[in-house]
């Protein structure tokens, strides 16, 4: 079966054999792939080095994959801490991709890989499109945005790998997208689900029926949404919308993946180990319970990330899954354990808004960040309350510190958000603290 | 001389001007002339009030951010080319005005406009070196019983 090449719908692509590994190869797998991972941190790269020092664990002790609660958590911010290159186990020459990711203080979080590790990253991508249901013929319209953000690279070189054609159109510029979406005969999209409504809504200003284009298949990722959202564009654009999970930590799209049952994401666990936890205490839960998403790269040999908490959180799925895979699956993942919040693809922290506010005119107000989905399309908006030091007596002068503010924002985020100044003490505040992040979207 | 303005920040939102002026109605403070700077989000209200360190304690005390600007009561004749004649000063010396508003009540036989100039010592000496009166106090603006 899984010889079978993947040029007919319903094939199967070599690479997707691991997805049906029988579960005592799998764990076998696992287990000699998370010693040598441990080993390799250990002895390359000085912070995980001193953490298990610290905790009294080697390497050697890791006997069983349930010996992997002895190593220490990594944090997001022992990657800000490290920046840029300090958690990398390879040295420079080895290293053939960089990638950054948004971080809380201006700087990014940047991430390596090595020519294997980028071919592991591709494959895990053809695992993707596979469990999609795409295969070779598909033109696959890639709107993730190219560049640091991984989602771009990621999922071009997955589909070219699958041997798809791939368009890398990246994002922005909607009405273009609509053009080649039905001028080259689009049969996949890649993109968040929320642009994909704001296309589906401007498809429909220019008179364009998506239902009536060959598009029959959209991968969806890089922010939470909802089951209410995936009814919503299949009904309107007469397609299959799948989940896809990955972050630019672990490698970037392609750690968890809908397939064609649409009943869950399974989790390409021979390269990236999932365990669930307890956000509080850090113990593992039981099966079946919410928790923190912990992740560990089995074999990034750039990078290895021991124990990362995603702070993303979600649910094993307990029962089989209908397409037959034995890799665990995951509920898609709608909420976190704090108060980061991903818009239209970025990770913000309310912390970054409070560096914008605070670089503007030295003194942070308090504010209030209010995100809402227009048209499909996220929006940002933060309410800043006046104080006497920044109010000016003619409106040039507000508008050019809402222009200022706007401006202070985009430069630490890259998003243009709305700000709109409000009257002092109508920012809500719960407990003397008030509620920074006000999400409307419904997710 | 100059006179201190109230400049409040307001929200562009139904009854928003109604929260000052109740507060300032309930400390039996009179407004002797306002004027509303609007944009869609918000506004700037500006008022005249006899005496404008009290209001203002008043109001922030309420929670309301309050400035205090200085500005200038130009006295203006009533008649035809009366606005014209002052405003001709204001050019002749290239005096920069950034916004004026007028008095609902007339002192004498002549209305009264405020303006707000980014220089306002400046301006009260090349006004005056023309023979243009401005108002030294509010007082006459009260009527009997406020």
């Amino acid at each position: 079966m899984i010889e079978q090449w993947n040029d007919t719908p319903g094939g199967f692509h070599p690479a997707s054999a691991p997805d049906y590994l029988p579960l005592p190869q799998l764990r076998d797998l696992q287990l000699r792939r998370l010693r040598a991972i441990a080993a390799r941190a250990y002895e390359h790269v000085e912070l995980y080095g001193k953490r298990m020092r610290e905790s009294g664990v080697t390497p050697d002790d890791i006997q069983s994959l349930d010996d992997i609660v002895r190593l220490p958590f990594t944090q997001k911010t022992d990657l800000r801490d490290t920046y840029p290159f300090g958690l990398f186990a390879s040295p420079m020459p080895e290293i053939v991709r960089l990638h950054a990711s948004s971080g809380t203080t201006g700087k990014p979080i940047v991430v390596a890989y090595t020519r294997e590790d980028l071919q592991v990253w591709s494959s895990v991508m053809v695992r993707t499109f596979a469990a999609c249901g795409l295969h070779r013929g598909d033109i696959i319209q890639n709107a993730y945005g190219y560049g640091l953000f991984t989602g771009g690279l990621g999922a071009h070189y997955g589909a070219e790998a699958l041997g798809a054609t791939v368009i890398p159109i990246s994002g922005g510029n909607t009405d273009r997208q609509i053009m080649v979406m039905k001028d080259f005969g689009v049969t996949a999209i890649c993109c968040t689900p929320s642009y994909f409504i704001h296309l589906i809504d401007r498809g429909e200003e220019l008179g364009i029926d998506f239902r009536e284009l060959p598009l029959r298949a959209g991968i969806f990722g890089a922010e939470p949404w909802t089951e209410g959202m995936r009814q919503y564009i299949e009904k309107q654009a007469g397609i299959k919308a799948y989940d896809i999970y990955g972050l630019s930590e672990i490698i970037g799209p392609g750690v968890a993946s809908e397939t064609e049952t649409q009943d869950g994401l399974v989790i390409f666990e021979d390269h990236f180990y999932p365990e669930i936890v307890d956000p509080d205490t850090g113990k593992p839960v039981p099966d079946g319970q919410e928790g923190e998403l912990v992740l560990t790269t089995l074999s990034k040999w750039a990078m290895p990330v021991i124990r990362y908490r995603t702070h993303d959180i979600t649910a094993f799925i307990t029962t089989p899954s209908g397409c037959g895979r034995t890799l665990r699956r995951v509920h898609r993942v709608t909420h976190r354990s704090d108060d980061m919040f991903i818009i239209r693809g970025v990770n913000v922290f309310p912390s970054q808004i409070e560096v914008a506010l605070l670089s503007v005119e030295g003194t942070l107000p308090h504010y209030q960040i209010v995100l809402t989905r227009e048209k499909g399309l996220d929006q940002i908006e933060v309410r800043v309350e006046v104080t006497p030091e920044i109010f000016k007596d003619t409106i040039s002068a507000l508008e050019g510190l809402q222009a200022r503010i706007s401006h202070s924002i985009e430069r630490t985020l890259g998003l243009r958000a709305k700000v709109r100044l409000v009257e002092p003490n109508t920012i809500q505040r719960s407990e003397g603290k008030a509620r920074r992040v006000l999400d409307q979207r419904n997710l | 001389m100059k006179i201190q303005q109230l400049s409040l920040f307001l929200e562009n939102k139904p009854r928003a001007l109604r929260v000052p002026t109740r507060i300032l109605a309930e400390a039996g403070i009179s407004i002797l002339t306002m004027s509303l700077a609007d944009t869609e989000q918000f506004g700037i209200l500006r008022l005249i009030v006899p005496d404008a360190q009290r209001a203002k304690g008043i109001l922030e005390k309420a929670g309301a951010v309050v400035n205090v600007t200085e500005v200038v009561a130009v006295e203006v004749p009533d008649r035809a080319g009366g606005l014209d004649g002052v405003l001709a000063v204001i050019e002749k010396e290239s005096l920069n005005v950034e916004y004026v508003y007028s008095f609902t009540a007339r002192k004498g036989d002549r209305a009264v406009l405020v303006f707000r100039f980014d220089d306002p010592d400046k301006a009260l000496r090349l006004l005056a070196a023309h023979g243009v009166a401005v108002v030294t106090e509010l007082d006459g603006f009260l009527t009997p019983g406020t």
